[in-house]
């Protein structure tokens, strides 16, 4: 796989996260933008404002869940939207830097908050081509 | 749907034997039209669902049945704690307590006419709608807590509300047993700016008019006729229920298999009800509904603010307040004897019928109002709880219409600004934050809810009482 990249993919009332990458690492980036990208335009998000955040999870899967709800709060809390992320990863602990900016609703028109990331349709995979994929649905 | 998936018991029941790990049968009410159209994940998630230890005498899944995450949307399944029982934070969702309540106003369409416009904007103005918008009210510790043990009583206490509005609510207003020591610090942190919030996605607050009057008796019991306009509000327990939801669906998932419990999907993560972990987990859920039904009724209190200042000549006493994301102890009929069972219902709403106990006086021999939203350009619609509800399912009927696509697809066949300009063509004036959020919601996204209704009524579980229009609707 040459270029990391995130799509939503379809659920019935809900959104798909899906993010794919050379790296574990790279899908996990991605799948944080394609959150992003459910409530607003990542583009219009600048990536002025750093924080930390870590978490760790039995497994990958799990991982990811925690990594996108960790995420949810600290947009939730903080009224922030984040557009870059650096995720690194050691034995199912994930360290992480997210860059954005306070929620101008005027600006980002943000379309939906999202309640929190679910089990469904979660998968952490290697692809066939060498590739790492890393999905779950987000309930708004 | 593939039918020849379902013995057909009657026109409006189709069951699914049991197989495999199954411990009881699934249940679907619905019309044909309506099964052809569900998608096939409804299936597979009733009867995941039948799996579950403890569950007592089927899976059941509500007309409006979607492809929901562990349960369908419209879902609903008791549980036995003397038979190993389960409680599922996955069985009641994310956010906890999502409901609708309805105000009565006394007024007219007539009266509405002449100040829909300014009602529009007031009303904008003053309820906090959207991703971010905080609420004017904010909690320390000790009310926070307060708050969570109260629900609308709390509200009420604090001067959001009369004593009258109590005894329309679920529970009277206030959910026993809620425990606000086993909500985390996150959770309380995620709440503080939002209490009085309507959130967004598919939540509203509405000014409708009453169009259709089919049960003229039970109309008549709940104050509503044709012509008459009422008010309607749709949100949930917010940030605080969301958090609730995330963190015990974890620990859930992860103490599952010391339990024995092998989860056929892990979103139907769950505990046994005597486990400390389920016990827990009821604390923290029934502290959530009230900081629903606290937060419904601070809107109510706002809405009823701008109407005397809009309108000073109405008065807005509360018709009913309905919750679908819930985990209720309940006493039910099972094989001739009265068992407590701990009942949820994901995405379906309590329908209790005519002489229940829980019911108010007024309201005793009518039913429960039960109260189902449809989309922002379409109509809405309330039932009353019958007996026949009682018996086949637990006292549940559906709760909306559905969406009828993804949000993806919604954007690229709608633009906000035009949606809003041909629904106020039609009389409908719509105030949001985000035309891309009232693109993805737009009417012709959602399923047509008049089918819906129609399937509960005829299945049994509810009866139609009157149909509703919206005129103004306030969108997260």
């Amino acid at each position: 796989m040459d270029t990391a990249r995130w799509e939503h993919f379809s659920h019935q009332a809900d959104v798909g996260v899906r993010g794919l990458g050379a790296t574990l690492e790279q899908a996990f980036e991605q799948a944080a933008l394609a959150l992003t990208a459910v409530i607003t335009d990542p583009a219009t998000v600048v990536h002025g404002e750093m924080i930390r955040l870590s978490c760790e999870a039995p497994d990958a899967e799990l991982l990811l869940v925690d990594w996108l709800n960790l995420l949810i709060y600290e947009m939730a809390t903080r009224n922030m939207l984040f557009s870059r992320f650096e995720v690194h990863l050691e034995d199912n602990r994930l360290s992480a830097q997210a860059w954005g900016e306070a929620l101008e609703t005027a600006r980002h028109h943000p379309a939906v908050e999202v309640k929190g990331a679910t089990y469904t349709e979660l998968k952490v995979a290697r692809q066939s081509d060498g590739g790492w994929l890393a999905q779950t649905v987000v309930d708004v | 749907m593939d039918l020849a998936l379902f013995e057909r018991k009657s026109e409006f029941e189709w069951r699914i034997k049991p197989f495999g790990r199954m411990r009881v049968p699934g249940v679907i009410f619905a019309s044909e039209a309506l099964m052809r159209g569900m998608d096939a994940k409804v299936y597979e998630q009733v009867t995941n669902v039948a799996m579950l230890p403890g569950i007592v005498d089927a899976s059941f899944a509500m007309p409006d049945a979607h492809w929901g995450y562990g349960f369908p949307i419209g879902g609903v399944a008791a549980f036995d704690a003397d038979a190993g029982g389960v409680v599922s934070a996955g069985g009641v969702g994310f956010d906890i307590s999502c409901g609708v309540r309805t105000l009565l106003t006394g007024l007219r369409i007539e009266d509405i006419d002449r100040v829909k416009m300014r009602l529009a904007d007031a009303l904008y103005h003053t309820i906090p709608a959207g991703m971010g918008s905080t609420g004017a009210i904010r909690l320390d510790a000790a009310e926070m807590d307060r708050m969570l043990r109260g629900g609308a009583r709390w509200a009420v206490e604090r001067g959001f509300g009369t004593e009258a509005d109590l005894e329309r609510i679920e529970e009277g207003g206030c959910m026993r047993g809620a425990d606000p020591a086993q909500v985390s610090e996150q959770a309380k942190k995620r709440q503080r700016d939002e209490m009085g919030t309507l959130g967004s996605g598919n939540h509203y607050l509405e000014i409708q008019q009453v169009t259709d009057v089919y049960a003229p008796e039970i109309a008549a019991a709940f104050g509503v006729k044709a012509g008459d306009v009422v008010v309607s509000i749709h949100c949930g327990s917010r940030g605080l229920g969301h958090q609730i939801g995330t963190e015990f669906l974890k620990r859930m998932v992860i103490a599952a298999p010391g339990y024995g419990i092998a989860l056929p999907d892990r979103e139907l993560a769950c505990a046994p009800i005597t486990s400390p972990l389920g016990q827990d987990y009821l604390g923290a859920m029934r502290a959530a509904v009230n900081c629903a039904l606290a937060n419904r009724q601070i809107l109510t209190h706002l809405t009823r603010q701008i109407f005397s200042q809009v309108l000073p000549q109405a008065r807005l006493p509360l018709l009913y307040d309905v919750s679908h994301n819930t985990c209720k102890v309940e006493e039910h009929k099972v094989d001739g004897r009265t068992k407590k069972l701990h009942v949820h219902r994901k995405g379906a709403t309590r329908a209790f019928g005519p002489g229940h106990p829980d019911l108010p006086r007024e309201l005793k021999n009518a039913g429960q109002p039960v109260l189902i939203g449809g989309s922002m350009g379409t109509s809405s619609y309330i039932l009353a709880g019958t007996e026949q509800g009682m018996q086949i399912a637990f006292g549940s009927a559906c709760h909306g219409a559905g969406r009828a696509m993804s949000r993806h697809q919604a954007l690229r066949n709608w633009n906000g600004s035009r949606v809003v300009d041909d629904l106020e063509g039609h009389g409908i004036l719509i105030r949001s934050p985000s035309m891309r959020g009232v693109a993805e919601e737009a009417p012709g996204a959602y399923k047509d809810v008049s089918q819906v209704v129609d399937a509960a009524d005829h299945a049994g579980l509810a009866r139609k009482v009157a149909r509703v229009k919206p005129l103004i609707c306030i969108k997260g």
